[in-house]
Order: structure tokens, then sequence, then C-alpha cells
């Protein structure tokens, strides 16, 4: 459903990518974890385009994200994308976060939009706020209404860059939870993480990025209990 | 003590009261305030404009000709005193037009809208990226997000400093009898020649302009407070 070819990014002289290919099936979820700097946010970025690479390609589906006659909004619709500092609207409504996107890309009328968002509040336990603007929520509530508010476009894909690191310990928790459920719904997922836990448990295949490259790839078990990769063996060591 | 008091308040009939002069005083702030308030209109638009010519090029992170005229606007505006941009406006550029009140709202809008244009810069740059971005990955269009998230944030973040603006706007319209309109400031000057007694007029003259933006004053402290209780921040 998403393949990467030979990706690569770098701002000026500094090389954050350094060709990355990879293929993500239908029905997987992917983490990717790595120590800082290793670029695997801006890999993610870049697979919703957020950033430009500086060459490779991507496709969704059949669609070429990196040519540049492709309809990007529209491809974008499809991919849902929960950021590490939540960026919600500030200004509307957690009800307006949500309806927004549906609404003003025609996907459902207003109606519509809002009864969908309604019963996606329920499912976070968060149907009181629907009035409430951002700033009068926790960190958690923020981001799990983030997280509705990609799914409220029914997207094919979710990526996740980092949801819990700006988080109070506490609050850690119940992202995770809605992350797991969702998971277990069936959604195919790409989340830069360092919740161990979380990547042991839900991943169905674990991608070690380090220094703008891949450099191991492999199921839960195997990665925790029989890492290959030097650098790997002593990220895992240390963090372990 | 008598004497004293008997001249204040020979001072004051002879300032307000003799020949109805307290009638002038009127029209010269009903003047004041139609010059600032066509102004201040002119200026948002104009600086609207400027604004988003001027942010026009730091997407593609090159110079684009609007970026450019929009950049050497503000600097000619903000580089040269509002009393000789209101004489070369009267002088020269509108020699023809003998409506004063034509001329002061022209420039003084031509003036204020530099300093809009770079207020309103402040307002949209001050809105965090991530707002942007958040559109961008919701699959929503640029002009979308613009249209409801960044601009109503960044005027909210924009609107003190624009309220000043305006009041600067409203001090710096004492000039325009520099192109012979009547406003406040040269009433009460001509006044005091008249009466050969300057302390009434002016103080009269200060008093009224304290008073009026001490109202504005009220007035935006009210609209910004309705703001933020809106966008709770």
């Amino acid at each position: 459903m998403l393949r990467v070819e030979d990706l690569k990014k770098s701002y000026g002289n500094n090389k954050i990518l350094k060709g990355i290919s990879c293929e993500i099936k239908d029905g997987e979820k992917i983490v990717v974890i790595g120590p800082s700097g290793s670029g695997k946010s801006t890999f993610l970025r870049c697979l919703n385009m957020l950033e430009t690479p500086t060459s490779g390609r991507i496709w969704m589906d059949n669609d070429e994200l990196t040519s540049k006659s492709t309809d990007l909004t529209h491809i974008r619709q499809q991919m849902g994308m929960v950021f590490q500092h939540f960026n919600l609207f500030e200004n509307l409504t957690i009800m307006d976060n949500i309806t927004l996107a549906p609404v003003k890309t025609r996907k459902m009328n207003k109606l519509q939009a809002k009864e969908n968002a309604l019963s996606l509040l329920k499912r976070i336990g968060l149907a009181d706020k629907a009035d409430a603007y951002p700033s009068q929520l926790s960190g958690g509530q923020k981001q799990r209404v983030a997280i509705v508010r990609s799914l409220a476009m029914k997207p094919k894909v979710m990526l996740f860059d980092e949801p819990t690191s700006a988080l109070d310990p506490e609050m850690v928790g119940e992202v995770l939870d809605v992350m797991t459920e969702l998971a277990d719904s069936g959604m195919n997922m790409v989340v830069v993480t360092h919740e161990m836990g979380f990547a042991r448990n839900v991943a169905s295949r674990i991608m070690f990025v380090d220094d703008g490259n891949i450099v191991e790839e492999n199921d839960p078990e195997s990665f925790f209990e029989h890492p290959q990769n030097d650098r790997c063996k002593e990220f895992l060591s240390k963090i372990l | 003590m008598e004497q004293v008091l008997l001249e204040f308040k020979e001072q004051f009939t002879s300032a307000f009261i003799t020949e109805d002069r307290w009638k002038l005083y009127f029209q010269g702030l009903l003047t004041t305030i139609e010059i600032v308030l066509l102004a201040a209109i002119l200026g948002l638009v104009i600086g609207t404009v400027i604004c988003f010519m001027n942010l026009s090029s730091s997407k593609a992170k090159k110079c684009t000709i609007p970026h450019l005229i929009a950049v050497t606007y503000i600097d000619i505006i903000r580089g040269t005193p509002s009393v000789i941009q209101l004489l070369i406006m009267w002088f020269i550029i509108m020699k023809s037009s003998t409506n004063g009140v034509l001329v002061a709202v022209i420039s003084f809008g031509i003036n204020s809208g530099a300093y809009v244009a770079e207020i309103m810069r402040g307002g949209i740059q001050a809105v965090n990226k991530g707002q942007l971005e958040a559109g961008d990955s919701l699959g929503i269009s640029r002009f979308t997000t613009i249209r409801y998230v960044i601009l109503p944030q960044a005027f909210k973040n924009a609107l003190p400093t624009l309220c000043n603006e305006f009041i600067t706007l409203l001090k710096e319209t004492a000039i325009v009898g520099y192109v012979s309109l009547s406003d406040l400031t040269r009433v009460s000057n001509q006044i005091s020649s008249r009466t050969y007694e300057p302390f009434m007029p002016l103080i009269g003259a200060a008093a009224i302009y304290f008073v009026i933006i001490k109202m504005f004053t009220i007035l935006f402290g009210k609209l910004e407070r309705r703001m933020s209780q809106n966008v709770a921040c």
C-alpha cells in the first residue's frame, strides 16, 4: 500500500536520509524506532510529503506522491497524521476541529460530519468536550482528539510522529490505549515512537533507523530477542 | 484667589463660549474622526494586500515581484515623515483635487497601510507552524486552512497592536492643518491666535483628544476580551 524507493533528504550539506527503500503492505503496523537525530521523524514526514524529499520516489497504492502532477491534497485525505505537539486548531472547538476537514473537502455534509465526530468522541470518552477549545484539554485528551480528527477523514493509513513524547507520563497510557484499539481494528499504521512496550505488543514489523538508513527490520520478537546489528544491540541495551 | 477664578472663567468663556466657539471644536473633532476612520479602513485594506504580497515569497523561499513591491512600499513609507507624505500628496500627486479630506484620507491610508502590513505579518508569523501542517496532513487546501485557522489566530495576535496603530493614526492626523483642513488641532490653534490666550484652547483640545482616545481604548479592550473568550488560549 505504501512503497518507498531510495528516499533521500538533505538540508544543505546535512544528509538526513541516505536512501531508504521499503514497502508497507496492507494490514501492517510498522513501528519505527531509533536514536534521536537518526531521521525517523523526517522519514515519516516524507511519507505524506510534509517534507519534500531531495530525491527518491514514494507511492501510495498506484499514485506516486513524489510526482509533480499528483494532487497531493487528495492523497493526504487518505493518510492521517498525528503530531508530537498535537497541532489541534487552537481557534476552533473540538467539534469544529474534527469536522473541518470532512466538511471542507466535501467528503460529508455538516450533519453527517457532526454525527460521525460525536461517535468518534464517544469512542474515546470525550463526547462532553465537543464544545470545548483545545486549550481547555489536557495533553492526553488533546492527543486523543487529534487521533480522531484524522480518523474522521476515514484514512487508509495513519502516521504517528512520536505521539506520546510531549505527554506527562500519566497520560501516555490513555493515548497508547486508543492507538492499540485502532491497530486491533485493522488500521494500517506507521508509528515513530520510543514506547518499546507498545512496539512489542502492537507492531507487526519494527524498523530500526540509524544515521539515515534502515539498519534492521524484523518482527518484534526477533527484533527484541535477537537483534543482529551492533548499533541496534547497543540502542536496545540502553533503553531496555 | 477670587481674582484667579475670575480670570479662569473669563479665559474659558472666550475660548469656548463666545461666538459659540465650542461648535468649532466640535466640527474640528468631527473632521479628525472622519479622516481617521476612513484612513483606518483604507489602511487596513492596503495593509492586508501588502502583507499578502510580502508573504508571497516565504513559501518558495525566493524573491517574487509582489514581495519586492511590498518591501519597497513599506521601506519608503516608513522611511519618510508623514507630514512630507501629506504635503507631497496635496501639492504634487493630487494637486488638482480641492477635497482636502480626501487627500488626507488617502495619504494617511497609504501611510497606515505600511504599518498595518507589518503588524499583520507579525500576527501571521506568530501562528504556530504546526497549524498549517495539520491542515496539510488532513488534505485541506491551503486556502481553507489559512481562511479558517491561520487568519483568525493571526488577527487575534495582531489585534492589540492594530488598536495601538489606530490610536497613533488618530493623533497623527493633528498635522492635517498643513493642507488647510480645520481639524481639532488647527481649530484650537486658530482660536488661541484670535483670543491671544493659548492656554484654554490648547488644554481643551488635549483634553478632547484624551477623552476620545480613552473611549477607543475602552472599546478595544472590550473587543480584545471578547476575542480571547472565544479563542481561549
